[in-house]
């Protein structure tokens, strides 16, 4: 039992401190009054020189706000078309294409980038000469296509987050509901969303994420002078570290560490909450 | 009689009103009308996320498909010749070159890249499992407080930036980075190792980045075991390792299969990771495509690269979706 204990301390240690030095490293090194960033200046250090840099970078602060708008059309859309395709599979038993509709969602999870970057890419371009065919229309690729590009590979995990969500409970509630004569759209918005709201939060935490954060998708599907937050990231990494960079990285953990720890407390006392009422209710 | 409609309609869930059907058979003018009479508005539920799908994820397959067999025309706009065209006599004309895909079996530099890449996703993966399994198992042990600490700190560096995750590891890794320097420091070394750029900087930076996939799915199968399977097997005379072994090891293939598709899959396809720590002489297969595409133009090239990196996935993609239908279906009660 003992040395259970022991072996589970040090793998945990071990792998944790692999998880996260790399993080740690950058944090700190965003402090450092250096320009070749692993270089510890002690002399000037810590300083906050690289925030005031970032914050007066032109291209990285219209990038983000590109991306930000980018990531909360893209987390939208793929709330609502992901709760569909999840209700779908998980309620309306099997019908003809279930096979085929549940493929298609779980295929982008695991899909390598390059392709479904490539084949968006391709498809955009067939509709533009299918558009300037027949109707003469000229439409240009950014925003729009970015952001169709991103619904569709977050949807996916927004359909897996609440379809296995829906398959933790049965579907009593919404039958007792259509029982008493509710129309199913009335169940599904009084009765089936409430239930699984936690879900399509979450989901949509983490379509936003994934779209805030996607590089190779996002270069095949942008037009020229719709650069996103990632697409400017690389562009600089490749030419070497940037303290600048490092900076933003350290604002973006503490924005992610501080959600993280929110959304953490609050699920905490919201189950509580849960318990404390079921207590009461088996009393009363 | 509404509450009736309902009520037949969630024991017969209707299908998708086949579309092919109403596209060939009731036509344009009917559709609409075809539409309101039989689509219920379930019906209409199942439609729009398949519409979308199927637009935006099977057809553009079709397109790379198609174009992978087209010909290469580096001054045309889009860079290559149709690959159906109308003829004046009102003839059908289907021009298939396979020459890509010939090119791909045959050009070294092609052939050595896939080596490389199936390599280094298969030993990410392996290296993954090996690190992944014991940090879940020592999760699935510990105590709930706990056991939710870990996996909070397990799911954290997935919601921050991949790209510069992957970026913190060129400032250790580099010459004069911080594991050179701590080394020289301790007097380990006396002149910095190379690590940038180098297959080493590549599996960290895969390991790294895909760690959590493995870990999750093996937690989450690791949890669900019973401890009185592992009693049973002790009472019985096994030792931890042989109860190990016979009883947790099989138990645990499930999730050793998801969390080991989960992150072979994208490995084989990875582009930026190698792009910033990887050698320069040996490039990855997606890094192929993205130049074929982007630096040579070359359209139908860099199609037959994604639909032969596609066929090379498609069983362990298959795979990954019988499990993953498996746990969904696991998860009903």
């Amino acid at each position: 039992m003992k040395t259970q204990g022991l072996f589970s301390k040090s793998v945990l240690g071990l792998g944790f401190l692999f998880l996260y030095v790399p993080i740690l490293s950058m944090v700190v090194y965003s402090f450092n009054d250096s320009r070749s960033v692993t270089v510890w200046n002690s002399v000037t250090s810590p300083t906050l020189k690289w925030y005031g840099r970032l914050f007066g970078d032109e291209q990285i602060l219209s990038a983000a706000w590109l991306s930000i708008r980018v990531a909360a059309m893209s987390a939208s859309g793929a709330v609502v078309l992901g709760t569909l395709a999840g209700l779908v599979l998980a309620r309306f038993g099997p019908f003809k294409g279930r096979a085929l509709l549940q493929g298609l969602t779980t295929a982008p999870l695991v899909m390598p980038e390059v392709i479904t970057g490539l084949s968006m890419l391709l498809l955009f371009v067939s509709l533009e000469q299918l558009f300037h065919a027949f109707f003469g229309w000229q439409f240009d690729r950014g925003v729009m296509t970015i952001t169709i590009a991103h619904i569709t590979f977050t949807m996916a995990y927004v359909t897996v987050v609440v379809q296995s969500r829906l398959a933790s409970f049965d579907d009593s509630l919404e039958e007792a509901a259509l029982d008493l004569g509710a129309r199913p759209a009335r169940v599904f918005f009084r009765i089936t969303v409430p239930l699984i709201l936690p879900a399509i939060l979450s989901g949509w935490l983490l379509a936003f994420t994934l779209s805030w954060d996607d590089l190779v998708v996002t270069q095949f599907v942008s037009g020229p002078g719709s650069n996103t937050l990632p697409m400017v990231i690389f562009s600089r990494v490749r030419l070497g570290v940037s303290p600048v960079v490092n900076a933003l990285a350290s604002l973006m953990v503490l924005v992610v560490a501080l959600g993280v720890i929110l959304s953490a407390v609050l699920m905490r006392r919201q189950e509580q909450r849960r318990k404390r009422e079921e207590q009461m209710a088996a009393a009363g | 009689m509404k509450l009736a409609s309902a009520r037949m309609s969630r024991e017969a869930p209707g299908r998708l009103g086949p579309l092919w059907t109403f596209l060939f058979r009731f036509g344009p003018p009917r559709w609409t009308e075809y539409v309101l009479r039989n689509w219920s508005g379930q019906r209409l539920v199942i439609a729009v996320p398949y519409l979308w799908l199927l637009v935006f994820f099977l057809v553009p397959f079709l397109i790379v498909l198609k174009i992978s067999f087209a010909e290469f025309s580096p001054l045309g706009r889009p860079p290559y010749e149709p690959v159906f065209r109308w003829l004046e006599e009102g003839a059908l004309q289907i021009k298939l070159l396979i020459g890509s895909y010939s090119y791909l079996l045959n050009e070294p530099l092609y052939v050595s890249s896939w080596m490389y890449s199936i390599k280094v996703a298969f030993f990410s993966t392996l290296f993954c499992l090996m690190l992944g399994y014991p940090m879940a198992y020592a999760i699935s042990r510990s105590t709930p407080t706990y056991r939710n600490v870990f996996l909070m700190l397990i799911i954290l560096p997935f919601w921050t930036s991949f790209l510069l995750r992957v970026y913190a590891w060129i400032g250790l890794l580099k010459n004069d980075g911080v594991i050179n320097n701590v080394l020289l420091a301790m007097g380990l070394i006396d002149e910095p190792v190379t690590m940038m750029n180098t297959s080493f900087a590549v599996y960290i930076g895969i390991v790294y980045s895909y760690l959590p996939f493995m870990i999750l799915p093996l937690y989450s199968n690791l949890e669900k075991h019973d401890n009185t399977l592992l009693e049973a097997a002790s009472d019985l005379g096994a030792g931890p390792i042989k109860a190990f072994m016979r009883v947790t090891l099989p138990l645990s293939m499930p999730g050793v299969i998801a969390g080991s598709l989960l992150v072979f899959i994208p490995a084989v396809g990875e582009y930026v990771i190698p792009s910033l720590l990887g050698r320069a002489d040996q490039l990855m297969i997606a890094r192929l495509l993205s130049d074929e595409f982007f630096l040579n133009r070359d359209w139908p090239k860099a199609s037959a690269v994604a639909i032969a990196m596609l066929l090379l996935l498609v069983v362990p993609i298959m795979l990954f979706q019988h499990f993953q239908n498996k746990e969904l279906e696991a998860q009903k009660r």
